[in-house]
């Protein structure tokens, strides 16, 4: 098997498990040099796999300078937009956007010489001063990376590498000297609520399944990330497989269960690949399977697909999904901690939540409370995307503001245009206007504001993006998705994406507002699961904040971020126009007229406002109105 | 047909009724679709009614009964994506293959899909074109890898690799 040393064994005791990984950490010490490449999805979509192929050819060439030298292909560090990304360690030297031409000059000036190379490095926006450091980039200085920092640490593949940074060690002290019930007043203690969006207190859940009367239970690890915009959870079951099965064995440890299942949609094959791989290799050492680590415990997990469907990510839909069936929801009378998986007691956690668990378990809950607000402890990843410079995968702490966030870590607007909003919780979620950016970051402060926390995802929006168009895109998705069970949820989205339609294509008359709010409230309060009932908010929060945008839709037929087809004219300014002709080649309808080097001109009923001439143009001459 | 691999899959999950789901993965990559054969033998060994099955195969937006293009593109449409101007790309290709999502190209050439989110969203708007993701993308970008797929029909130049 891929990425397992020929030194494998089964792990039988703790003492065996110390030992293993002083071999590792003896055989890492003799590396004189560590070139990680990511591997995550994102810059895999840059690349970096000819990056990572480049590097092993030109080390098969020989050795460089003597140097015993290890390539790492490792997980997502989260600066995706920089992608590929190379860090040369111990020195620490973080390369960005990396090409394969770089190769050669990476190996011979900074690995053989120990020389920087100064087009790879990050420049400072403000300053215009390279960095050299990861830690330094205005990007990861203002994060606190407790659970991102070990995907750049490690090789996902290789269960090695997480031996190497204290991996399975809390497993270790759990199953050696801690009993079942400290476990869930420690993680009570440390006040880690759900990740997932609804932030349930994780202690207090595992609590309720340990007490749910059966000798039967079962754990799962959602990845079922549905909400579009949020990819934290592929990342971390991606990048550090082994950190989510650590934290379901402490889980299933606490509250008695011998048998786990990871659920991964459909979209992350990565995802999907590196968990059964993990998990291989984890009952090969020993770590699932009978009597772990000697300690009399006996607990396996399987891996179950998902199959595109949203409404998985809601428990009792998942559980549905697991056992086969058509992922239906069901009135929640009864939860899922007393009757679930084959109506036997199940606790559901959120890949984040158990990554935290280890960690918690490592530092102590004192330790973990320490961080954050009153009500919302330790850190959250959040996928900062959309209208924003710096995108990718953020750590931080509770109780941050969102500016800091988009404008400290983010490093504010794209292209000049000004930001006027967030999106967080997904299709649950919100938007969140720029006055109100000083909010702290937590579970309650964003619910308050009429958003939510959700699973994570946090989508930047300009004087580009039209608030009617965003609530539009966010009802349609949910009428794609909803399953069709309840009425108020399947015919009211399919009605208020009706009147969101009529509104973009200049339809909507005094009565269309009213109307709207009025289903958007009956379909929140009549829906049977989550879906529906959260499905209205991304209306009523643009109602509420950009009530203006709807009317101007409504009562003067035009789109002020020129986004809603029917309502918009493309035009070249005739002053702007240089006439080399890009548009007019690039366009697929011909509709643009002109001679070489004399303006051009659209015919606006031939053109389809694809905007393929506004993105060829280098003069910034297309208009949109 | 043959339905030799579809008995190995399903021996793979140790005949369980749960690993339904996953069969049916197994099954369509085998056959780019699900075609009604196997589906009557997955009914039979797991002891499902058909109907059942059918159910399953229709509610998950991954399965297709009807057999899938050569090549396969899918856009994300996730809300990163989306605001990135992503609709734009899927209307043109709307345009130039003249199909909608989930379905393919006369020809047997192109299937296109629309999903709802890739994960890959710092580097949005992005399309994913025989498993390979492509990042940043335009309609006219777009529009053109299309067209060398439609082109190297004739010149022979694009070849699933």
């Amino acid at each position: 098997m891929e990425g397992m040393g020929e030194n494998m064994r089964k792990i039988k005791s703790v003492s065996q498990l110390e030992g293993w990984r002083e071999q590792i950490l003896a055989r890492l010490k003799e590396s004189e040099t560590t070139i990680s490449v990511c591997g995550g999805t994102g810059c895999q979509a840059y690349g970096c796999q000819k990056v990572k192929k480049a590097f092993q050819k030109e080390l098969s060439k020989g050795k460089i300078n003597n140097k015993k030298i290890t390539l790492k292909y490792t997980g997502c560090p989260g600066f995706c937009e920089r992608g590929p990304l190379v860090t040369i360690l111990p020195d620490n030297i973080f390369y960005q956007r990396v090409k394969v031409e770089d190769v050669p000059q990476i190996l011979s000036e900074t690995v053989h010489h120990g020389r920087k190379i100064d087009h790879l490095l990050f420049e400072d926006p403000d300053l215009h001063k390279k960095i050299l450091f990861a830690q330094d980039i205005p990007f990861y200085r203002a994060q606190k990376r407790l659970l991102l920092s070990k995907n750049d640490l490690i090789d996902p593949t290789r269960i090695e590498d997480y031996i190497a940074i204290d991996g399975y060690q809390s497993l270790a002290k759990v199953l050696s000297r801690i009993q079942p019930e400290e476990i869930i007043e420690e993680i009570k203690a440390s006040g880690l609520r759900g990740r997932g969006g609804a932030g349930y207190p994780t202690g207090k859940k595992w609590e309720n399944c340990k007490q749910a009367p059966g000798d039967t239970k079962y754990i799962i690890c959602n990845c079922d990330e549905g909400d579009p915009g949020a990819f934290m959870d592929r990342s971390l079951l991606e990048g550090n497989p082994h950190s989510i099965l650590e934290g379901m064995l402490i889980g299933a440890y606490a509250i008695g269960a011998k048998q786990g299942f990871i659920y991964v949609r459909q979209e992350y094959p990565l995802a999907y690949q590196n968990a059964e791989r993990a998990i291989t290799q984890a009952r090969r050492a020993g770590f699932l399977g009978k009597n772990i680590l000697g300690s009399g415990f006996d607990f396996d997990v399987d891996t179950a697909r998902g199959g595109g469907a949203f409404i998985c990510g809601e428990s009792t839909a998942l559980i549905a999904s697991i056992e086969g069936r058509v992922g239906e929801p069901r009135s929640k009378q009864v939860h899922t901690v007393s009757q679930g998986l084959w109506e036997k007691p199940t606790n559901i956690n959120n890949v984040e939540t158990w990554a935290n668990v280890p960690l918690i378990v490592e530092k102590g809950s004192q330790w973990f409370s320490s961080i954050g607000t009153e009500k919302s402890k330790g850190t959250k990843i959040f996928s900062l995307v959309g209208k924003v410079k710096n995108t990718g995968l953020v750590e931080v702490p509770m109780g941050i503001t969102l500016r800091e966030i988009i404008f400290d870590i983010g490093g504010g607007p794209q292209n000049g245009k000004a930001i006027k909003a967030v999106q967080t919780g997904g299709p649950s979620g919100g938007c969140i206007p720029a006055s109100l950016f000083d909010l702290p970051v937590d579970y309650d402060s964003l619910t308050r504001a009429g958003s939510m926390m959700g699973s994570g995802g946090m989508i930047v929006m300009d004087e580009g993006t039209c608030m009617v168009d965003v609530a539009k895109y966010f009802v349609h998705f949910l009428k794609e998705e909803s399953c069709g069970k309840c009425l108020p949820c399947r015919e009211g989205l399919k009605r208020m994406g009706e009147i969101l339609d009529g509104i973009t294509e200049g339809k909507g008359n005094g009565e269309t507002l009213p109307l709207l709010e009025e289903l958007a409230n009956v379909v929140a309060d009549a829906s049977l699961c989550g879906l529906g009932k959260s499905a209205p908010n991304p209306i009523l929060s643009g109602l509420k904040y950009f009530r203006p945008e709807f009317e101007d839709h409504v009562y003067r037929k035009r789109c002020p971020a020129a986004v809603c087809t029917p309502l918009i004219q493309y035009s070249i300014s005739g002053t702007d126009c240089t006439g080399c002709g890009a548009c007019k080649k690039a366009c697929p309808a011909q509709a643009i007229e002109g001679e070489r080097k004399q303006s051009h001109w659209i015919l606006p009923e031939l053109c389809t406002k694809c905007g393929s001439c506004r993105d060829v143009c280098k003069t910034q001459a297309v208009r949109v109105q | 047909m043959n339905l030799r691999p579809v008995n190995s899959i399903i021996e793979r999950y140790g005949g369980k009724r749960t690993a339904l789901i996953n069969i049916l993965h197994d099954v369509q990559d085998q056959y780019s679709h699900l075609p009604k054969e196997a589906l009557k033998t997955v009914a039979q060994k797991l002891r499902i009614d058909l109907p059942d099955i059918y159910g399953v195969a229709t509610f998950y937006k991954s399965f297709s009964l009807i057999p899938k293009g050569k090549h396969s593109l899918t856009l994300c449409h996730g809300t990163a994506c989306h605001v990135r101007e992503g609709v734009k790309i899927l209307r043109e290709i709307k345009r130039r293959l003249n199909i909608e999502p989930g379905q393919t190209t006369g020809d047997g050439q192109i299937s296109l899909n629309v999903v709802n989110c890739l994960g890959v969203c710092a580097i949005g708007p992005v399309m994913v074109l025989d498993g390979k993701f492509y990042g940043e993308m335009n309609a006219l970008k777009a529009r053109k890898m299309v067209e060398k797929i439609l082109n190297g029909r004739d010149g022979g130049k694009y070849e699933k690799n």
